[in-house]
């Protein structure tokens, strides 16, 4: 048991560490990360971010484990891990305005698209040219997703025309294309009548409209969908297959390795806090109760951070990591949520101010307002619940009573 | 990165989980529970006769000398099989005192007679409720003599010796750790009852009682630091064992019972605790590994990664046995049933190194050295 490199794996490292050295500037000091970038992604500096994609682009570090001629270098997931612990460490602009890409469109675009769609969009989302989005979530649909109502019709003349809108799309606004999922029978039962294309953002019919969240900011985008038009070319799976494409989509999210850990936020901060502040009974940090806190989240992060070596411990091992990933962002995000509740308690009546005039430059507050929307995005508490207890430890499915129903004698509420 | 146990030990680890299937049953530890025994003394000869007591003593002192990452996995499945025997007393206190604190002169004593199943060896430390701390130790060691009182001494009842917790002068500095013969002349053995009847607990009185010293006077305490961050780590393997456990049994019932036309674990409610329990198990686990690879490697984070395996596993053990009473319903509350079995070991384990609390102090002051 240890935490070494392999010696093929040592022997990457270094090979991209020189790469890396020829083609970035080191990090001095940490990277700071504000809270608010968290949910604004990297599209604050979509120029630089691009410009490095395309490096490691024509270096085969775009896309490690994707196969050659197709952006990759045919690499393995650790080597794409290694390659991620060394780029932190220099000052180069983030992958977020990709990662749902790369992470999820184009992989479901290779699986289902034809030749010519691969050749056409495969490289110029790999070197950062084109941006995807992915298009599920509805207002009548989220956790429940084969809900949506977003309407596909075919035409006379075989293309395709949709009518909706779709929500919570994260990056909508930057991106040039996006895989959508439509309804084309509303006759059959919910998961049956779907059909799955992809689509140009900026064709004319999609409006984007961020949405302001309730911390601020808007990394989300509702977008409205008016007769826009969509060849036949462009559905990838059969029609009515949509669901079943959908779940090669979702899978290839969860296959995402990385995500971050609350923003930087996490108990050094909380210590740094409580050193500075004095309580009713002395300084914080000597407080027996805030000292249990420290040690309850400590070991919430201490167990993700060993739980992610034991995946990548797997990984170097050439097997397929165990379930035990799954379970990062319950912990992750209502550990930001009650520490940095934790945090504003301590700081008293100050702790309500915000941004530059709070305590520590306002990253509890930043923290406490990002959390809600981390525990409801890309899955809520609950949905990850019910993905653990019934994929990692085989429980039954719940009682579905719409099941059999067709989708437009499903009961819809307000 | 090599996070995890290798092949090998992942196939003692199978053996030992076999062996204990067969021989440590949940009937051998209700037998303990509501026999006149304080241990299984077959089971206790049968471990023996593996070697398991000396999985990590040197070969030297007539021990496997494997290591500590076979004796953590080991640890995890006595800690499954519930195994009613002074295990846990015997190697990870009493062989490990004398491994950091002993003579070359008491490691060839004491350690043969470990690793052989010999004797039965227990540490002593509290004396009243409340934390232990240099001021409470009253018991003192002077001139060769142990006099004082020690409560609730796990596996007290049987033990052949002990390593007590004295005083030789005032304060922490006068602290210096023994050990005794507990069949010696003077020595009073009280058996308490207590809520883990599989785990024998006795006070010990000592009257003028000759002893020997272990270690140096005045490191007592810092010695028995170390001895319990090693025991930690040790004791968090045995807590992931159980916790894993009461998920599997919470699961196997939630399975098979029905109510409402279908099984409950078709109901969130239900779900949802089983996939917390399941995330306190992983998260406990992989703190556990930590500590685990600390204790292989001598690494400075020793008493950091303890803190953090003993406050992470024993939150998962309690919640994972509390919250399957709970998904049993009625049931899970009647002795007929195995669940209270978990749970009371769930606590038992929890106490017997210092409880949560004053890790949860400890750790955060690792943190503040770590972070200086």
């Amino acid at each position: 048991m240890d935490f070494e490199d392999s010696p093929e794996e040592a022997a990457f490292r270094k090979e991209v560490r020189a790469w890396l050295d020829a083609n970035a500037r080191k990090l001095t000091g940490k990277r700071e990360i504000d809270p608010e970038d968290m949910e604004n992604g990297a599209a604050n500096e979509m120029a630089a971010s691009k410009a490095w994609q395309k490096t490691k682009a024509k270096a085969g570090y775009a896309r490690i484990t994707w196969p050659k001629g197709m952006g990759g270098m045919g690499g393995t997931p650790m080597q794409s891990i290694i390659f991620g612990q060394e780029e932190s460490k220099y000052d180069v602009a983030g992958g977020g305005p990709f990662a749902i890409g790369l992470g999820m469109c184009i992989p479901t675009l290779m699986a289902y698209g034809d030749e010519e769609a691969k050749k056409r969009y495969v490289w110029p989302a790999v070197q950062g040219d084109e941006i995807w989005c992915q298009l599920f979530s509805e207002p009548a649909g989220g956790s429940d997703v084969a809900n949506l109502r977003t309407k596909a019709e075919k035409n006379a003349d075989g293309t395709w025309t949709i009518n909706g809108s779709k929500i919570w799309t994260t990056g909508a606004q930057f991106s040039d294309y996006g895989i959508i999922l439509t309804r084309t029978d509303p006759n059959v039962p919910k998961h049956k009548g779907l059909t799955m294309f992809y689509i140009n953002m900026k064709q004319p019919g999609v409006d984007i409209r961020p949405i302001k969240q309730a911390s601020g900011g808007s990394g989300f985008n509702e977008i409205f969908f008016t007769d826009i038009k969509v060849p036949d070319n462009q559905r990838l799976g059969a029609v009515g297959q949509g669901w079943t494409v959908a779940l090669t989509t979702l899978m290839h999210e969860r296959l995402a390795v990385g995500g971050g850990q609350g923003g930087g936020l996490d108990v050094p901060q909380l210590m740094q806090l409580a050193r500075t502040l004095e309580l009713e009974d002395g300084p914080a940090i000597k407080n027996a109760a805030v000292r249990e806190k420290i040690a309850d989240w400590y070991v919430r992060s201490a167990g993700l951070r060993y739980t992610t070596m034991r995946t990548m411990t797997a990984l170097s091992r050439g097997q397929q990591p165990g379930p035990e990933a799954s379970i990062a962002k319950i912990v992750v995000a209502s550990k930001l949520q009650d520490l940095s509740a934790f945090a504003m308690d301590l700081e008293g009546e100050a702790g309500i101010l915000s941004g530059s005039e709070a305590p520590m430059g306002g990253m509890f507050q930043g923290g406490w307002l990002s959390s809600p929307g981390l525990r409801i995005a890309g899955g809520t508490d609950e949905i990850l619940r019910n993905i653990i207890a019934e994929r990692v430890l085989g429980l039954p499915g719940d009682i579905r009573v719409d099941k059999d129903v067709p989708f437009n004698k499903i009961p819809t509420g307000r | 990165m090599n996070f995890d146990f290798n092949d090998d030990q992942k196939m003692l680890k199978d053996q030992a989980r076999k062996f204990l299937s067969e021989k440590c049953t949940t009937k051998t530890v209700r037998g303990v529970f509501e026999g006149n025994h304080h241990y299984d003394q077959a089971l206790w000869k049968q471990v023996a006769e593996m070697g398991w007591m000396g999985t990590a003593i040197p070969e030297e002192f007539g021990g496997l000398g494997l290591g500590y990452l076979e004796l953590c996995v080991i640890a995890e499945e006595m800690g499954r099989a519930l195994a009613p025997v002074p295990f846990s007393s015997t190697v990870y206190l009493f062989a490990e005192a004398v491994l950091i604190a002993g003579t070359e002169e008491q490691k060839k004593k004491y350690l043969p007679k470990v690793a052989a199943g010999e004797i039965i060896g227990t540490f002593a430390r509290a004396e009243a409720p409340g934390a232990v701390l240099p001021k409470t130790i009253r018991t003192t060691f002077k001139n060769g003599k142990l006099n004082g009182k020690k409560i609730a001494v796990v596996d007290g009842p049987i033990a052949d010796v002990a390593v007590v917790l004295a005083q030789t002068g005032e304060g922490e500095r006068g602290l210096q750790l023994c050990i005794v013969d507990l069949k010696g002349a003077g020595v009073k053995r009280t058996d308490c009852i207590t809520l883990d009847a599989s785990r024998g607990h006795s006070d010990i009185e000592f009257k003028d009682v000759s002893a020997e010293p272990l270690g140096k006077a005045g490191e007592g305490w810092a010695d028995m630091q170390r001895i319990l961050d090693r025991a930690a780590i040790l004791m968090a393997f045995e807590q992931v064992g159980g916790a894993d456990v009461c998920l599997a049994m919470a699961k196997d019932y939630a399975l098979n019972r029905y109510a409402f036309g279908r099984p409950i674990a078709s109901f969130q409610a239900i779900k949802h605790k089983l996939a917390d329990m399941y995330v306190g198990n992983e998260l406990a686990r992989s703190n556990a590994y930590y500590g685990a690879w600390a204790l292989h490697t001598g690494a400075h984070e020793l008493p950091l990664a303890a803190a953090a395996a003993r406050v992470s596993a024993t939150q998962a053990f309690d919640y994972a046995s509390k919250e399957n009473i709970q998904t049993h319903g009625g049931i899970g509350f009647t002795w007929q049933m195995d669940c209270h079995f978990y749970y009371k070991r769930a606590k038992e384990t929890g106490l017997v190194l210092g409880p949560q609390r004053a890790w949860k102090q400890k750790l955060v002051t690792e943190l503040e050295h770590s972070n200086a």
